[in-house]
């Protein structure tokens, strides 16, 4: 059987394909900076005006869940850097079970993640399914909650999309390791990284305001 | 028979549906296009007819409100947006720059796949019953009063805007790593620093219409007030979203408009394009300044005094990089060997509709006029003279020109000549008049009105059938020439630029041996006229 060419006959190079495909990654992650960027907008303006409500529905999040999945997270980022980092023909086995383990945290995140939300729904704080919040601040409460589960759910999407991605790099990886690889699992990665960043200015803005003055 | 070139290559469907070739993706967009202009050409006619008269004599208002949100939605994210960076941009990105295809083919297929759903979406909800929102979605009537089908609507747009993104990355990624050897960034056809500039936008606003409309769906679907003033929710952060994306969007219509009447107003005049490095900053200069004006859509919406007079100044700011595109391209006329073939024609066109369009977009600029402007037919005639009179007229000045490079052969001189006067003459009777109604009062998105604005009301009636004869003019001759006209040359032109280079239509693999670029471009004065003709 013929040997398939290393690269589209649109570049030049290995390298040349590589950096390419690492541009298009870079202006996808560009463009969805801006789709967070709207909704954190959104939760700016809210939040200044109605800076009592937000701290008030901060304090019914569950910060424990929220810390734990932030060091998740790390971990799971930290994991994938790694096989990036070690990434070579030599080293298949420890590069397979480093993006699995990094899926496996996602996953656990995932799992957590519904957890904190069945103790919302328990605690009648879901708008628009069922939420019940007495007193003068429960209009911004409820923005903040609307603005929560929007936000989380956006993000957990992009984390299963994530998921799959490194579970299908592990799995074709294993099988023959060539540079498209390494291209692939290094643009996997920046993904993976972004989603991450995106959830330390999530936990910043869901769980913190309103804890050090209550 | 010639030799193979890329249409002749298989004859199969699947070689056309699975396709990963830029040339066939832009034919396929070429093909969608048509598809979706009649439909919202069809919603402008009857909006038109209802209009002939004083009376409500042919739709209620109700289904009058359907009407001209289906026009928007589908002339601006299922035509307008999509028109010359999918169809010609897709086509000559790589040729222009010499390259073998865009730098990812099945991103561009599958941007193809993603707008055909978003498409077919917004065509369900039409079909459905329609949308009675207006193109702008404005909460709170969109979010908690309207009875039409407003989420799958959203849904449409929403999706289709993955298709804008991945077209704008693939093009931004193009032009950067896959420009011929000695193909610098001055040497770059001026059509390709406009749709860079068009791409930035796309990439950078669209996901905020997408996060905008995913909270109006979300606030339908779950009940839920994000934009409800009764639970502290505030419908202008609504607006600043939505103009946010949407008036970056009018320079995504506008700019890859310029960029082609850059190319016409060259060819056909012979010369280079006159300050090349100012027209191609001014590309960047209008998606940069462009995305801090949205406020201006707003002036009456009780935004604060200081931010209208901040938004009204920059709205001034924006017009400057626009006139040093009219200014360059009046001077690249001046003392040209000026031919007027059709294509130059519609660039013709182009210039004196989009100067009439732009200089009233600064009365728009305006706070006091707009006061009394606002949502009158005097912000409707502005708008369409910049997205019809400008855009519309360069897709199809830009489409006549490389017609012979995409499916080479060559269409009727007479007949295309005929079509860009009658287009011309009806966009004019269509929408001068609007000027004269909005600056006399007559509001917009109402289908009755007082009987003093009869005459021009149909005066405008009367261009738009004439337009819409115009319009489907070129439907009937380019169609003949596809498959009956004389075969193309290479270059029928006698242009420079490295599209022409190749044959026409080009082979799958676009140019034999990779090119290579040892000069500026537009040289149509220098050595290249000595050079004998491909054909």
């Amino acid at each position: 059987m013929p040997e398939p060419p290393a690269f589209a006959s649109q570049f030049v190079s290995v390298p040349h394909r590589d950096h390419t495909a690492e541009l298009g990654m870079w202006l996808f992650i560009a463009t969805e900076v801006l789709l967070f960027g709207g909704l954190l907008l959104a939760y700016f303006v809210y939040r200044h005006a109605f800076p009592q409500s937000f701290a008030e529905g901060s304090r019914h999040t569950d910060i424990l869940i929220g810390t734990i999945n932030t060091a998740i997270l790390l971990t799971s980022s930290f994991l994938v850097a790694w096989a990036v980092e070690v990434f070579s023909p030599a080293t298949v086995r420890i590069v397979t079970w480093l993006l699995v383990g990094a899926a496996c945290l996602g996953l656990v995140f995932i799992a957590l993640k519904g957890i904190e939300y069945s103790g919302e729904y328990d605690e009648r704080l879901v708008p628009g399914v069922d939420f019940q919040f007495g007193g003068p601040l429960a209009n911004g409460v409820q923005l903040f909650f609307i603005f929560y589960f929007v936000a989380t759910a956006i993000h957990a999407v992009h984390m299963l999309i994530g998921i799959c991605l490194l579970l299908v790099l592990a799995i074709i990886g294993r099988r023959a390791p060539t540079t498209r690889h390494h291209a692939a699992l290094h643009s996997a990665a920046l993904y993976w990284h972004f989603v991450d960043v995106v959830w330390i200015f999530l936990f910043a803005l869901i769980y913190l305001p309103g804890r050090a003055s209550s | 028979m010639s030799e193979p070139n890329y249409l002749t290559t298989d004859y199969t469907l699947q070689s056309w549906f699975l396709t990963t070739d830029h040339k066939r993706i832009a034919i396929l967009y070429f093909a969608s296009l048509i598809f979706f202009f009649f439909i919202g050409g069809a919603a402008a006619t009857a909006i038109r007819i209802e209009l002939a008269t004083p009376q409500a004599d042919l739709v209620s208002s109700d289904v009058y409100n359907r009407l001209f949100t289906m026009h928007g939605i589908i002339m601006v994210w299922f035509f307008l947006i999509p028109s010359i960076p999918n169809t010609l941009g897709n086509f000559l990105v790589p040729l222009m720059i010499g390259a073998r295809d865009l730098a990812f083919p099945r991103l561009n297929l599958m941007s193809w796949y993603i707008f055909m759903l978003g498409g077919c979406t917004t065509l369900f909800a039409i079909l459905a019953g329609g949308i009675d929102t207006g193109w702008t979605f404005y909460t709170p009537f969109s979010t908690l009063y309207s009875n039409s089908y407003v989420i799958v609507a959203a849904a449409g747009v929403f999706i289709a805007g993955f298709s804008s993104i991945l077209t704008g990355l693939n093009f931004i990624v193009t032009i950067h790593r896959l420009r011929a050897p000695g193909l610098t960034w001055y040497r770059l056809p001026l059509f390709l620093w406009s749709l860079y500039a068009t791409s930035v936008i796309l990439v950078l606003a669209t996901p905020v219409l997408a996060v905008t409309l995913l909270l109006i769906a979300t606030e339908r679907f779950f009940g839920v007030g994000i934009f409800d003033p009764r639970i502290g929710g505030d419908p202008l952060l609504f607006q600043h979203l939505f103009w946010f994306y949407s008036h970056p969007a009018v320079y995504i219509m506008i700019l890859p408009g310029m960029g082609v009447v850059n190319e016409l107003v060259s060819c056909f005049s012979r010369k280079p394009v006159f300050g090349y490095k100012f027209v191609a900053w001014a590309s960047l200069a209008i998606a940069a300044v462009g995305f801090l004006v949205w406020g201006h859509h707003m002036f009456v919406s009780g935004q604060s005094l200081i931010a209208s007079l901040v938004f009204s100044f920059m709205s001034f700011v924006v017009a400057v990089p626009s006139a040093i595109k009219v200014f360059n391209w009046t001077a690249t006329l001046h003392k040209g060997s000026i031919h007027f073939d059709a294509p130059m024609l519609y660039a013709l066109a182009f210039i004196g509709l989009f100067t009439i369009g732009g200089l009233t977009g600064l009365f728009l600029a305006c706070l006091a006029f707009d006061v009394h402007a606002t949502d009158t037919y005097f912000v409707v005639a502005h708008f369409h003279y910049i997205m019809v009179g400008g855009m519309v007229t360069a897709y199809f000045g830009g489409l006549h020109y490389w017609w012979p490079k995409i499916t080479g052969r060559l269409y009727s001189e007479y007949w295309a000549r005929t079509a860009a006067v009658l287009i011309f003459f009806g966009f004019n009777l269509t929408f001068f008049p609007q000027f004269i109604l909005g600056a006399e009062g007559m509001p917009r998105r109402y289908h009755v009105y007082p009987p003093e604005f009869q005459v021009w009301n149909v005066l405008s009636s009367g261009g738009a059938a004439i337009l819409a004869v115009a319009y489907l003019l070129p439907m009937f001759y380019l169609g003949y020439s596809a498959f009956f006209g004389a075969r193309a040359p290479a270059n029928p032109w006698n242009a420079p630029g490295l599209e022409w280079q190749t044959s026409s239509p080009p082979p799958e693999e676009n140019f034999e041996t990779q090119p290579v670029v040892t000069r500026e471009p537009y040289q149509y004065n220098e050595a290249f006229e000595a050079e004998p003709q491909n054909a």
